[in-house]
């Protein structure tokens, strides 16, 4: 009988314990393929643009799943689910930033499904890649998007090395604003990686957008009390709300202290292949008030430095325009 | 497949041989020479309150299993990537995409379809009633998505505002744009309109 499923045959691991899944993971390297909530996996499947041989299920590790507080912040497991984050109470009282940030993934349904560590360890929807070309971050030896007849109006406006993709995450700016560090797993132990550091660029690994191995598993995301409270903005302009991704999304978080601004963590989604910090407007902002006089000082340097494709250059105003409305009174 | 074989009849076919059909071609059998630890392929899931015993490949979609397997073909199969919500089915009483979940993820779940929202002696589900009532079909295809995911929302929220009822099928595609009646039926569904 023909086959309507277009799921590749593939074998299929349910571990129950996160030893048992990260020695899995070590023993199948880059053969095997981890799976959450799959709504990034199945369309690389489907397409047959990526063919592991092996899917481990991480589903039945409840160790990975839940929010709990601990001495100085939160710690979130990374099979929890999107939906869960976007509603937890603590989360909306303590870090709406990241619980506006989960509300505006996708659709209701991915949301049920799709999990933060899937979320943040997402691949890029560059199409030339995902399409299965063969380029840089294939393994190739050219970019498709970057030619001047590229279809290239989503792709990065700073940080391009060759590969002009952006990172897809609409949580990852969220994170790295609120100074989350992130855990991961191996057969060889535990390390604990600031959420900074976490994203790579192409410059540092043009094949990978985390700085994770093949076998690591990610455990859980910390977020510290650092910023809790804050006053936050989140806000992402896609061509549709629903299951588009960011053209351009910004998270920012900020402590306001006597009318003025006492400290401040702006981030964009959507313009370079990990969320990208406005560390120069960042900076002006302190020590000003929160209002569009100080939008308007500080937009500009938002910018700086920006080198847009032929068919992306609406990003540099766009991104002027999200750090003017992140600051309005 | 015959092209000139009538699809719902090849469907019906498909079913009512079950095992013979489903062990059929190579696309099958190299499937059955799996190294150990891999997960067991029968499996009993818990369909519209019946187990059901059924053999599931372990890339299977629930999608596949439910119309190709199961019989249960009111569970459509729109875009198969997660983007129209054709395919929606709740498990747990939570919405989800069919075409993009595994079978094997459903085990010790509830799943539940279109077929399953009518009462025993045949009573049409409030949603269903509500969306003849409110003629929010036009063509039909996404209906038994868009009342999964009006039942899924009424569920978690029994009395939505019109705008939390926005964000709960916004999931759903509809070809023929008839979001605004799909709307008015889920708040007639939930008591705030008459
Ligand atoms: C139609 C559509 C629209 C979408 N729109 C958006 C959007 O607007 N914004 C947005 O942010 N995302 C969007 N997404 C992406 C989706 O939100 C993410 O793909 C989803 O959150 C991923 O989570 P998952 O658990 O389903 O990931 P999976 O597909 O299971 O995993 C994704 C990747 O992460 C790896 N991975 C997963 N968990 C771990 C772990 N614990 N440790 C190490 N590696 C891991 C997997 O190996 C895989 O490579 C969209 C997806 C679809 C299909
Ligand atoms: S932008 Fe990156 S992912 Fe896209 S074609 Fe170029 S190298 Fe490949
Ligand atoms: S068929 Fe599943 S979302 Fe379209
Ligand atoms: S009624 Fe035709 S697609 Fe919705």
């Amino acid at each position: 009988m023909p086959a309507y499923d277009v799921m590749p045959d593939i074998e299929l691991f349910q571990p129950v314990s996160v030893e048992d899944a990260a020695e899995l993971a070590g023993r199948l390297g880059e053969k095997g393929w981890l799976l959450a909530g799959g709504q990034d996996t199945f369309g690389w499947l489907k397409d047959r643009a990526k063919s592991p041989e092996a899917m481990i299920d991480l589903k039945g590790i409840d160790a990975l799943k839940g929010i709990r507080e601990t001495a100085d912040g939160i710690e979130i497991g990374a099979f929890t689910t999107i939906t869960e984050i976007a509603e937890n109470p603590i989360i909306k009282t303590r870090f709406n930033l990241l619980a506006s940030a989960a509300a505006h993934v996708a659709s209701p349904q991915i949301r049920n499904m799709g999990t933060l560590g899937g979320n943040l360890c997402q691949d890029t929807r560059c199409w030339y890649y995902r399409r299965g070309l063969s380029c840089y971050r294939a393994g190739g030896n050219t970019c498709y998007a970057s030619g001047p007849e590229s279809m290239n109006r989503e792709h990065a406006v700073f940080g391009a090395s060759r590969c002009v993709a952006v990172s897809p995450s609409d949580t990852a700016p969220a994170l790295v604003a609120l100074e989350a560090t992130m855990i991961a797993t191996s057969a060889n132990g535990s390390r604990e990686i600031r959420a900074e550091d976490f994203f790579v660029g192409p410059a540092v690994d043009i094949v990978n957008m985390t700085t994770l191995q093949a076998d690591e598993i990610l455990v859980s995301v910390r977020i510290p009390n650092t910023w809790a409270n804050a006053e936050f903005y989140f806000e992402k302009v896609a061509d549709r709300n629903v299951w588009d991704f960011a053209l351009v999304s910004i998270a920012t978080a900020m402590k306001i202290e006597g009318g003025v601004i006492r400290d401040a963590r702006i981030l964009c989604g959507g313009v370079e292949c990990v969320p990208r910090r406005l560390t120069a407007v960042e900076n002006r902002v302190v020590g000003r008030p929160k209002n569009d006089a100080t939008g308007d000082a500080v937009a500009a340097l938002a910018t700086v430095g920006a080198e847009p494709l032929h068919q992306n250059q609406f990003k540099i105003p766009l991104m002027e325009n999200l750090v003017r409305r992140a600051l309005r009174a | 497949m015959n092209a000139r074989l009538n699809r719902r009849r090849f469907i019906k076919g498909v079913i009512a041989s079950g095992v013979a059909a489903t062990a059929s071609g190579n696309w099958y059998s190299a499937v059955a020479e799996r190294p150990k630890g891999a997960v067991e392929r029968l499996l009993s899931i818990n369909v519209n309150g019946r187990t059901r015993r059924v053999d599931v490949l372990p890339q299977e979609t629930l999608c596949y299993t439910l119309r190709y397997k199961l019989g249960l073909t009111g569970t459509k199969l729109g875009c198969n990537r997660g983007e129209c919500g054709a395919c929606t089915v709740l498990i747990d009483d939570v919405t989800h995409y069919s075409c993009s979940m595994l079978t094997h993820s459903v085990k010790g779940r509830r799943v539940q379809t279109v077929e399953g929202l009518q009462a025993a002696d045949g009573t049409l589900h409030p949603v269903q009633q509500a969306f003849i009532d409110e003629l929010a079909p036009q063509c039909g295809f996404c209906t038994p998505g868009q009342l999964m995911a009006a039942v899924g929302l009424l569920k978690a929220n029994p009395t939505p505002t019109r705008e939390e009822a926005r964000l709960g099928m916004s999931g759903n595609l509809c070809r023929c744009g008839s979001y605004d009646h799909y709307l008015n039926a889920v708040m007639r569904a939930s008591g705030q309109r008459t």
